[in-house]
């Protein structure tokens, strides 16, 4: 294959990845933006979304497609109802400080990982595809499957920008973010929009596992990546906001992609995170951030 | 009364060392080598202590230290016959330069920025563990040859030998956190932890003194991490994953931060905990995910934290 071609495959490879990693990201983003505290466990609530969508895939039986659909609906609403256990057990309880919840969430992430070994195995598992078909490129065939999930992508990213801009919930969202104290001075009720955006993060993140079983198989400790990257992105795009995070998922996804089929991944991935590192320590906001962590 | 505490507390830490000392004797095998285990991550424990408890600087990243420390000395070993003295050694000097070259940029942000900072360092020296396999080969290790396991001529394969090479570095590295507790350096760093401002409002070089407890507390763990593997032999790439940046935080929480005896008691509960669990599960780690939520929700303090609180308050 010739450089030019060889170069759009990584390309595509990249976007696919970035795909999946901006809703996991925005997932992340939300729950620092709003109820400013970091979430370890988010790579778990990914993790728990895979192995949720294998088991509705291996229990229904019901041919691909509609496997696919079902873990679809049921995977979001299964972490989501984990997270939410989770904000009322354990988050609420600590007041949502910052070092006790992570703390905190770390010790969720390894409940939920063990929890997977002891219940689901240390095996990788997957999901078949919805859909059977390859693009014809003149110089290659590419899945039509990795395509439909950088479109599916984009449509729940867009749905979320609508629900915050747009209704009624998201204008909540929006004021606990800007000052919980004044939004609880108007009557909203700050504690549900805590636990809500919990959720929503958590199943932001079982989506983006979903769509990427087919890829990917399922697998214990499969939520570890997702949980660094993520953390890489919504650092780089700012902590809190989420057009930042949006355009970091996509610049990350696309060079980890591009890099990791040019160089070798480890080196990629020592860089990576230094260049992060650094990132923060020249400019703790962020590069787009507004507010410090 | 002051003086009457101190000496209540030199005498509870030296009774605590003899106690320690004498246990060898009537203790079984099998506990004699986890004892010895034990005190070897308590003193990891007590490195991570003066960062986190006594600084308040939580750092995710002390893998990182501890294996700078580990892989000075197993690398040494095994390329260049050094033995464990100069195994040690190395260790300590290995365990101060990344810390103070880690401290130097890591510092200079605060809070959560400084958690992942010292993640990504952290994770970023695992990387390279891998990305050197060729020398440190990765995730399978190296062990070190048992003839260079020797110090001052006595071998550290010996359980005994073992046992008072332990003792010694964990009743060391006690000393240390009881002068630092003690000391007026000790009260500035109580002070940044509190309140990071007004320390610096009444003139003290806040970045300074947050820098030289980072040091010492990477210098510590490196000097453990050296003793880790000369004392057990296994050099790997386990040691500098995220889990051991998590583990001296889970012990140093359970036992009660900035007090000296809380990583020891918090090591040795956990270590007995998983070592019991194992026996009837594999995925022991549920057990530390557990008693890390537990611990934050019910006993934030720890244990010594809260009799400090309630019952002790010469406990330093």
């Amino acid at each position: 294959m010739d450089f030019g071609p060889y170069l759009l495959l990584a390309t595509l490879e990249g976007a696919v990845g970035a795909a999946v990693l901006a809703l996991t990201a925005l997932g992340l983003s939300l729950v620092f933006g709003v109820m400013r505290i970091v979430n370890v466990a988010h790579g778990a609530f990914f993790m728990l979304g895979a192995i949720v969508a294998w088991w509705v895939a291996d229990t229904l039986a019901a041919g691909p497609a509609l496997n696919f659909l079902a873990a679809l609906v049921i995977s979001p609403l299964a972490v989501g109802a984990v997270a939410v256990l989770a904000e009322r057990l354990v988050l609420r309880r600590l007041n949502y400080n910052p070092e006790s919840t992570i703390v905190a969430t770390i010790g969720l992430l390894y409940v939920i990982e063990q929890v997977a070994l002891m219940t689901y195995g240390p095996d990788a598992r997957p999901v078949v595809a919805p859909l059977d078909f390859r693009v014809q490129l003149p110089w290659f065939g590419y899945s039509g499957y990795k395509l439909l999930v950088i479109g599916a992508s984009i449509v729940v990213m867009l749905a979320v920008w609508w629900g915050l801009t747009r209704t009624r919930i998201g204008l909540m969202m929006r004021a606990t973010q800007f000052d919980s104290e004044t939004a609880r001075a108007f009557a909203i009720p700050v504690d549900r929009v805590y636990g809500g955006v919990f959720a929503f993060g958590a199943m932001l993140a079982a989506i983006g596992a979903v769509l990427v079983v087919p890829i990917q198989q399922a697998h214990y400790l499969m939520g570890n990546d997702p949980l660094l990257l993520s953390f890489i992105v919504v650092i780089i795009g700012g902590l809190g906001s989420l057009r930042g995070t949006v355009l970091a998922a996509v610049i990350i996804g696309l060079s980890d992609g591009i890099i990791s089929v040019f160089f070798s991944p480890t080196l990629a991935k020592i860089i990576a995170t230094l260049i992060v590192a650094m990132i923060l320590v020249i400019r703790p906001k962020g590069l787009f951030g507004t507010q410090s962590a | 009364m002051r003086s009457r505490w101190v000496n209540k507390a030199t005498a509870l830490h030296l009774g605590v060392i003899a106690v320690l000392f004498a246990l060898q004797f009537v203790l079984p095998d099998y506990h004699h080598v986890n004892l010895a285990r034990v005190m070897v991550l308590a003193s990891f424990a007590m490195g991570y202590n003066i960062a986190f408890g006594y600084t308040g600087l939580l750092s995710l990243g002390h893998a990182m230290f501890f294996a700078a420390g580990l892989y000075a000395a197993g690398l040494m070993a095994l390329f260049a016959g050094v033995g464990a003295g100069g195994g040690l050694l190395l260790g300590v000097i290995a365990g101060l330069v990344v810390a103070a070259a880690v401290g130097c940029l890591a510092l200079r942000t605060t809070g959560v920025s400084f958690m992942i900072v010292t993640l990504m360092f952290a994770q970023a020296a695992f990387l390279a563990t891998f990305y050197f396999g060729e020398y440190t080969r990765g995730d399978e290790g190296f062990v070190i040859p048992s003839n260079l396991r020797s110090l001052f001529g006595l071998s550290l394969v010996e359980p005994t030998t073992r046992y008072f090479v332990a003792l010694t570095l964990f009743s060391l590295c006690m000393a240390v956190s009881f002068a630092i507790a003690r000391s007026s350096m000790g009260r500035v760093l109580a002070a940044i932890r509190e309140n990071e401002e007004r320390t610096r409002m009444l003139g003290y070089n806040v970045f300074l003194y947050k820098l030289v407890a980072l040091v010492i507390s990477g210098a510590i763990s490196g000097a453990v991490g050296a003793a880790y593997g000369m004392l057990f032999g296994y050099v790997g790439a386990t040691f500098a994953s995220i889990q051991y940046s998590i583990l001296p935080l889970l012990w140093v929480l359970m036992g009660g931060a900035a007090t000296v005896l809380g990583p020891f008691v918090g090591t040795l509960l956990m270590f007995y905990l998983v070592d019991i669990s194992s026996g009837f599960t594999s995925a022991n780690m549920l057990i530390v995910g557990l008693a890390l939520i537990g611990l934050i929700l019910f006993f934030p303090k720890g244990i010594l934290g809260t009799l400090r609180e309630r019952a002790a308050p010469w406990l330093p």
